[in-house]
């Protein structure tokens, strides 16, 4: 049996570091290769993801592939959105047999906000669902419940939203995607490390590993972006003032800047188990944020 | 049950009765009525506008429930109009055109598009309740149907999308699991949401379906 490297290192104990790529729209993928090159050996784990708010891009599968090649660890991402449940089913026996041992279950966002509004919008599964599949095939069998001449094993996990508001339902869909089999989960972007504090004290009463996602801030204007459009996600304003006072040409320079001095708080505290970072369209820099956190 | 309407464009009701001089027209007295698609008023108004283009409207009526079998008698009734009219345009929800598709020999040209089963939230506004999924669950989810309501049918629980109780997709829409949630909690009912909901059987969606309900040996075919 293949072992997951990333298991082991969220098994370790030690600080995991896992970095966000997304694949490329076309099939250059020169940049793609770079930024992989770059931080293959920098992180534990690289997640490509999987046509991300539903524009169409090169596949997760296909990226993770070329990570494998290279010898980094790859985090498969697979939403519920494109897929019915032969597809899913087929993707991750092809998964498995090129060696990815990770795979990361999501629902996937709806098909309207991406590039191909008039696609039709699968979700034969929800996240729940697919975490359950994978573990029935871990035991050998398809979902409908027929012999796999052959398993497949994956470490399992899936995504949670600490500041959603309201947050009970976002907590009890958590506990379903547990008690289907998550292993791991990356969380939605976090800012505010009080609130994500409280809920790690929640979260700690499950067996699972917990990941807080950073997405990089490029600027004041960026900040209050993510906080007018995308759901769970709080820029708190002293950040936002801290972007704005950086200086012209500055913004970036400053986020990375915050991007690891939260890290290293993090860590520093033993808050949680790791950070999964998303760079979206800025993972060269990605380097630097780890020297800014220390690591 | 409510069937949930629209009139067609009129351009595209023309284009369909374009080869019929002679046109018998068909309302209906419930859901249509009560969506104002094909009522008596909008009747009149179909046969004006037909009229207006020089065709000849043999006659109307306005049948009370057009899905309902009694719709043979009321056709009975004004089978010479019908029989004089080269095609019956139906004003009703395709159950309607179905039934009255039966019962003539006459080409039937429906007039409204069937949008769903649904329905009137308050005056004017019509909402799908059900997609008719065939394995109901909302016993489990205080009466509010995931399948219709949530943008993606997930039966597990909101998305990540979901904000301040609003659905990812529509800011102007209700997220169908925020308000699944509120309600089983205020019912105290919430560990239904904890319970998990295995994989839809999409068998029961195929086309056609149909069912054979036991009504009693005797009234078996
Ligand atoms: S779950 Fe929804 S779509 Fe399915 S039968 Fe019930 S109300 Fe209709
Ligand atoms: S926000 Fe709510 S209603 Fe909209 S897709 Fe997500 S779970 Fe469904």
């Amino acid at each position: 049996m293949t072992v997951s490297k990333f298991k082991e290192a969220l098994n370790s104990g030690k600080f995991v570091v896992t970095s966000e790529l997304g694949p490329p729209k076309g099939t250059n993928l020169d940049q793609m290769m770079h930024h992989i090159e770059l931080l293959k050996y920098r992180v534990d784990a690289l997640n490509l993801t999987d046509h991300q708010s539903s524009v169409m891009r090169f596949p997760s599968l296909g990226g993770c592939l070329a990570v494998k090649e290279r010898g980094g660890e790859a985090v498969l991402q697979m939403t519920c959105r494109d897929r019915n449940r032969l597809a899913l089913q087929a993707d991750l026996m092809f998964a498995h047999s090129r060696g990815i041992n990770n795979v990361l279950c999501l629902t996937g966002d709806a098909v309207v906000v991406g590039d191909h509004k008039g696609a039709k919008g699968v979700f034969d599964l929800d996240s729940v669902q697919l975490l359950r599949l994978i573990r029935q095939m871990e035991a050998g069998k398809d979902m409908a419940g027929n012999d796999l001449d052959g398993a497949v094993s994956f470490c399992a996990g899936a995504c949670c939203t600490p500041e959603a508001s309201p947050i009970e339902p976002q907590l009890i869909k958590f506990e379903k995607k547990v008690e289907a089999g998550a292993e791991f989960f990356q969380t939605q972007a976090i800012y505010d490390l009080e609130k994500f504090a409280k809920f790690m004290e929640y979260a700690r009463q499950f067996p699972v590993k917990i990941l807080a996602g950073i997405v990089l801030l490029t600027s004041a204007g960026m900040a209050k972006f993510l906080n007018a459009n995308i759901p769970g996600i709080t820029v708190p304003q002293d950040l936002i003032d801290e972007l704005a006072n950086a200086g012209r040409g500055r913004g970036l320079a400053k986020g990375i800047e915050i991007a690891g001095r939260m890290i290293a708080a993090l860590k520093k505290d033993s808050v949680c188990d790791g950070v999964h970072i998303m760079a979206i369209g800025k993972e060269e820099v990605v380097p630097e944020i780890l020297a800014k956190a220390g690591l | 049950m409510k069937s949930i309407t629209r009139q067609k464009p009129l351009e595209e009701v023309i284009q369909q009765v374009r080869s019929f001089d002679q046109i018998y027209i068909l309302g209906c007295g419930t859901c249509a009525t009560m969506t104002k698609t094909g009522g008596r008023d909008q009747v009149i108004k179909m046969k004006e506008s037909l009229e207006g283009l020089d065709k000849t409207v043999t006659g109307w009526a306005v049948i009370p429930i057009a899905c309902d079998e009694m719709t043979e008698v009321a056709m009975k009734e004004n089978e010479r109009p019908i029989r004089n009219a080269g095609c019956v345009l139906v004003m009703a929800c395709a159950l309607g055109v179905h039934r009255v598709s039966s019962y003539t020999r006459n080409p039937v040209i429906p007039a409204l598009d069937t949008l769903f089963i649904g329905l009137e939230e308050k005056p004017g506004l019509f909402k799908e309740v059900c997609a008719q999924c065939g394995q109901c669950v909302i016993g489990e989810t205080a009466g509010i149907c995931p399948v219709t309501e949530c943008n993606k049918g997930l039966l597990n629980g909101p998305c990540g999308g979901t904000n301040e109780g609003k659905c990812e997709v529509d800011k102007n829409k209700d997220c169908a699991w925020t308000l699944i949630y509120r309600k089983l909690k205020a019912q105290g009912r919430l560990n239904l949401m904890r319970k998990y909901q295995p994989p839809k059987n999409y068998q029961m969606v195929p086309r056609p379906k149909a069912a054979r309900i036991s009504i009693g040996e005797e009234n078996r075919e």
